[in-house]
């Protein structure tokens, strides 16, 4: 089933000194169940295209298709994990409450139910009476992701998740991420800059171009839906994938657009 | 708490060496104890309710005013636009300067003086709300959004919680202004009762310094007690506003 269709979607905005277009003519699409990776340079407008598949910016042409719907407005049956989950946590809520704030069409029983089985399942069973600012930032983004989980979306969003953690929490949240998907089926598409979280993590790989923003390639990653930090990343086919982005990034031909 | 007892032992100091003629600054040594004695005088009491009452009633009736109208001036631009100016003249005008307006034109009831006192406490609740929703993380308002939450909703769950604070403190300001207006009035509208009428009573007769003196510290406690009283609330209600020095 085809979960999400982006077609000739375009961005401009009208700035004080003058227009800037974001995206133009971008076009793909995600099957149900697919994890897709968008890799572009900083700046190329893979916020906007986020935030627009996400209902929150109206885009100047194209359309978002969700599971057939056009998108007008904010769908009710997806969710966005942002960058900064300093800010995008309450912080007047403690992580209970946080994971529970998407839930408020849920009897309270339920809502609780859910938030308990997404903070377990991001290995925080034992911090919900806890308050966000008394976590750690990889702690933090994992409740961002838990809360997303505890929609139960859809379609998952990510904008840049694991850009503000260090490297070492980095991998443990990107193998988080994978083993949580492999376990409840999500899709998923994530924004980042990083080549190699790109094709560690997705299933397909999308490259974008410089501003305005355009699909310059789409690439399979045959590495298998298990994968690890250490074993993976040596792979042959790893570094060619990764080797092949790069190029395509620093704006050699596109090699491979299917 | 060291500054307040330096400042009693100064006007202790000043009284008794005769900078001020002592039948008019009386000594604290003299103006604690005729505080004590106040407190057990029945009609002490109840204009010392009928003060604290009129006060929380400015306070109560205030806040109701203030809080929604922040919360629509500090989310609907068109409207702030259109009445800040309105605003911006009214707020600098002192309640205490329309006291004899009011009291000609209201009469000299308690609603005098609540009327003005919710005059002066509106102010600052509803600057503090209404710059406090400038403040708000857009990023706690996508949030909210990208999970359905309406435009609307996103003014009860998320604004008003993160505003909280900011408001509080707008309260806490208020509180004080609210009290001094009510004492103000009182002083000017002899039908009502009060601490300031009180004092004013006191004064008229003779050798009664003390006393009026007594009241003057009592209001300065009442207003020292209710903004500990909030300071607390504000520590618990909102811990996770308070600045944390980095420590994560």
């Amino acid at each position: 089933m085809r979960m999400l269709e982006v077609s000739d979607l375009g961005h401009t905005y009208q700035g004080k000194d003058g227009a800037h277009t974001a995206i133009d003519g971008l076009g793909f699409s995600v099957e149900a169940g697919e994890l897709v990776c968008v890799v572009g340079p900083s700046g190329c407008g893979k916020s906007t295209l986020l935030r627009t598949i996400a209902g929150l910016v109206r885009p100047t042409s194209g359309r978002v298709m969700l599971h057939g719907t056009p998108v007008d407005g904010v769908p009710s049956d997806l969710a966005v994990v942002f960058q900064d989950y300093s800010r995008s946590l309450f912080p007047w809520m403690s992580v209970t409450r946080n994971v529970e704030f998407p839930l408020r069409k849920l009897s309270r029983r339920k809502r609780a139910a859910r938030a308990a089985e997404a903070l377990s399942a991001v290995g925080l069973g034992k911090a919900g009476r806890k308050y966000p600012w008394q976590l750690s930032g990889g702690m933090q983004q994992r409740v961002a992701i838990a809360r997303a989980l505890a929609y139960r979306p859809a379609l998952l969003l990510m904008d840049e998740p694991f850009a503000s953690v260090d490297a070492q929490t980095r991998f443990e949240l990107e193998d988080l991420l994978l083993r949580v998907r492999r376990e409840q089926d999500t899709t998923i598409l994530l924004v980042t800059h990083d080549i190699d979280e790109s094709v560690y993590l997705g299933d397909r790989v999308l490259v974008l171009s410089k501003s305005p923003a355009t699909v310059v390639a789409d690439l399979d990653v045959p590495l298998g839906p298990v994968r690890d930090q250490i074993g993976t990343r040596a792979s042959g086919e790893f570094v060619d994938l990764r080797a092949r982005v790069a190029g395509m990034l620093q704006g050699n031909t596109p090699v491979g657009a299917r | 708490m060291i500054g307040l007892a330096g400042f009693f032992a100064l006007w202790e100091a000043a009284s008794r060496t005769g900078l001020v003629p002592d039948y008019y600054l009386r000594p604290p040594s003299v103006v604690l104890p005729t505080l004590v004695r106040l407190l057990g005088d029945n009609h002490f009491q109840r204009a010392l309710v009928a003060t604290v009452l009129a006060t929380l009633i400015a306070l109560v009736i205030a806040t109701a005013i203030a809080v929604p109208a922040g919360l629509l001036l500090g989310s609907v631009p068109v409207v702030r636009r259109a009445v800040m100016t309105l605003v911006e003249f009214l707020r600098p005008i002192p309640s205490v300067a329309i006291i004899p307006l009011a009291v000609i034109t209201v009469g000299s009831g308690p609603e005098t003086k609540i009327g003005l006192a919710v005059y002066a406490a509106t102010w600052p609740i509803l600057f503090n709300t209404m710059y406090a929703l400038d403040e708000i993380d857009p990023l706690h308002v996508q949030t909210a959004r990208a999970f359905g939450v309406r435009r609307l909703s996103v003014l009860t769950r998320v604004a008003l919680p993160s505003a909280a604070p900011f408001v509080l403190t707008g309260v806490r300001l208020a509180l004080a202004l609210s009290l001094g207006v009510v004492i103000s009035t009182e002083f000017f509208t002899g039908g009502t009762i009060g601490l300031g009428q009180y004092a004013m009573e006191a004064a008229e007769g003779t050798n009664m310094m003390a006393e009026v003196l007594a009241t003057t510290v009592l209001a300065g406690a009442l207003g020292l007690g209710a903004n500990a009283a909030l300071e607390w609330a504000h520590r618990k209600a909102f811990a996770w506003s308070l600045p944390r020095g980095g420590e994560r």
